[in-house]
């Protein structure tokens, strides 16, 4: 607020954003949690605002889901720049606000739950059609990782090229290098395209 | 949640932007920043309770998705008032970094990496 001189506010950071996806109750809000600086944020949209044609209501049985929660948390990187990391709607029938979401952003976490690991494929597949960079999150329930990384890459059918992590989303550190993946990706990619 | 509050919450935000649904321009994304102008431009007229709480908000800068968390307002709805406070001159909005793929910026990316080193 107002300090006693009467300063210019501090010019506006630039900012980018990471989506945490996966399928509902995978651990992304825990993520946001872990990583971010701020008490995870949350914002409920109602569905007709958010350019839901009215058709598309008649696939949502539940009356009163009315609105679509959006999670978020924040990392000041400097004062020049800040990421902002959204948790994804779980459900399907959100998936509207995807494209909104992904436009823009670095590139995406795909969380995986060993015992449901289906419930991941669409965040993976909407990811790799539109050539979003991702890297899969392996949550550990309880901190256990009972199958290698190898076996979960065959049951997602994952290509060589996308990175597979077992880590905890209640763990900073574990979240942070899950971060520190996806973002090393990038910029091997973004060497590659450079060079060329 | 009841479903009689359900119905409430998506109804009663609009009253706030006199019934409109949709922005008069779409400068706003979920990560822009906004800015309260300062001094505030002498001659606008007096601005509504809505617009003073997002201008307190944004006294400091801050991200369009944090104003309608801290609001507990849908984005849709903080996006149709800060257009509002755009336009009178009470502040200013900055993108977001523009993010190509076909030509990555390696130096935002490493700064990106450093500052989650040292989380």
């Amino acid at each position: 607020m107002a300090g006693s001189d009467r300063a210019a506010p501090a010019p506006a950071p630039d900012t980018v954003k990471i989506l945490i996806a996966g399928g509902f109750g995978v651990g992304k809000t825990t993520m946001v949690g872990s990583v971010s600086e701020i008490s995870p944020l949350r914002t409920e949209e109602p569905l007709t605002a958010a350019g839901l044609d009215v058709d598309d209501l008649a696939g949502i049985e539940e009356k009163r889901a009315t609105t679509v929660a959006l999670d978020f948390g924040r990392i000041t990187i400097g004062r020049e720049l800040v990421l902002y990391l959204f948790g994804t709607p779980g459900q399907q029938r959100f998936w509207f606000m995807w494209n909104d979401l992904a436009i823009g952003a670095l590139g995406a976490v795909v969380l995986v739950d060993v015992r449901r690991p289906e419930t991941s494929f669409a965040a993976i597949d909407f990811f790799e059609r539109r050539g979003i960079p991702f890297v899969v999150g392996v949550n550990g329930f309880h901190g256990e990782h009972p199958y290698p990384a190898e076996d979960i890459r065959e049951a997602l059918a994952l290509p060589d090229h996308v990175q597979v992590l077992m880590f905890d989303a209640r763990e900073r550190a574990s979240c942070r290098d899950v971060l520190i993946a996806l973002i090393d990706r990038l910029i091997d990619a973004a060497a590659g395209a450079t060079a060329s | 949640m009841t479903g009689g509050d359900a119905g409430g919450r998506l109804v009663r935000p609009f009253t706030l932007t006199g019934g409109r649904t949709r922005p008069s321009r779409a400068d706003f994304t979920l990560i822009t920043t906004v800015t309260a102008v300062e001094p505030q431009p002498a001659r606008a007229a007096r601005p509504q309770p809505e617009h003073q709480r997002i201008l307190k908000l944004c006294a400091e800068p801050v991200a369009v998705a944090e104003v309608a968390a801290r609001l507990d307002l849908p984005v849709s709805v903080v996006v149709i008032l800060l257009c509002d406070l755009l336009e009178a001159g009470r502040i200013t909005a900055r993108p977001p970094h523009s993010v190509s793929r076909t030509t990555p910026d390696l130096d935002l990316l490493q700064k990106v990496r450093d500052g989650l080193g040292r989380l």
